[in-house]
């Protein structure tokens, strides 16, 4: 990882990887998200809203791995001081925010049919809503401290780091719980073939979660090389101010 | 399911939200990159 402590290393694979990223992403997702809207069967129980899941299930999973990545950047950047992890950890905090947003909003269209209800005061459904408040709040604190001047993001990467507890409590809530939600149908037992679930929704299922994640991939590169710009062009134009003030 | 919903309804409204919503994400962070990026070259060549 200190290999890319360098932004000019880190920019050089960054340009490199952003837009075939978005690209490449975006397309699939459309022909996965086509088939799941027009090529996918209905289900026998859930009927056509099996069709949302396509949508649901990979944004539960970038919500969840988008505030395990502000976890992995934040431990890195209080233990290592890596240059550019606050740098990742802010740059995913917006997109993880839409994608847990993006879930909650899904799981409720879903709900209303199938449950009668839009909404239930369930494990699995509040601990994902606490995680929305909580990239809420992350993304203030970093905002905070980018206007403060001082570019300390400690408090934030503390905050990233405490909160990461969340991730194993929103996995293990339809376990512990007694719970509307339907306990994991993806695990390791899909990737060895032993899924409960029928194989044409389980590979649509991974491929829509694959395209997303490209997607969201590509979107933090180009929010990262965002944040470097700016912090770049920031001291430059400080420094040159200071030339001045000494001229 | 009881009171006769239709179904496909909700099935579009996330996938409009879904495509619209991902969509707007990432016209904002391609458009935010290219200004930062574009900021930095100006303050570069001044």
């Amino acid at each position: 990882m200190h290999g890319y402590a360098n932004p000019a290393r880190f920019l050089r694979l960054a340009r490199l990887l952003t837009a075939p990223l978005l690209v490449v992403g975006g397309l699939w997702t459309l022909a996965v998200l086509a088939w799941g809207l027009l090529g996918a069967p209905a289900e026998q129980l859930q009927g056509e809203t099996v069709r949302i899941l396509f949508v649901h299930v990979p944004a539960a999973w970038l919500g969840m791995g988008g505030w395990s990545l502000i976890a992995l950047a934040s431990l890195s950047e209080l233990v290592w001081r890596h240059p550019l992890a606050s740098i990742a950890a802010r740059a995913a905090a917006l997109p993880g925010a839409f994608f847990a947003l993006l879930c909650l909003v899904t799981g409720s269209l879903w709900g209303r049919p199938a449950w009668g209800a839009w909404w239930v005061w369930d494990g699995r459904l509040t601990s994902m809503l606490v995680l929305f408040f909580l990239y809420c709040a992350y993304l203030a604190l970093a905002d905070a401290a980018v206007r403060s001047g001082h570019g300390n993001t400690r408090i934030a990467a503390i905050f990233g780091l405490v909160g990461a507890v969340n991730i194993p409590i929103i996995h293990y809530s339809v376990i512990w719980w007694n719970s509307l939600h339907q306990p994991p149908s993806i695990g390791m037992a899909a990737l060895s073939g032993k899924s409960a679930m029928a194989p044409e929704f389980l590979y649509g299922l991974l491929a829509a979660t694959l395209g997303f994640s490209l997607l969201f991939g590509g979107v933090v590169l180009a929010r990262m090389r965002s944040i470097l710009a700016d912090q770049q062009t920031e001291s430059r134009l400080r420094r040159r101010a200071m030339e001045y003030a000494d001229a | 399911m009881h009171e006769g919903l239709n179904q496909l309804a909700f099935v579009y409204a996330a996938y409009a939200l879904g495509v619209s919503g991902t969509l707007a994400l990432v016209i904002q962070s391609w458009t935010a990159m290219q200004r930062a990026e574009d900021r930095r070259e100006r303050s570069r060549e001044q």
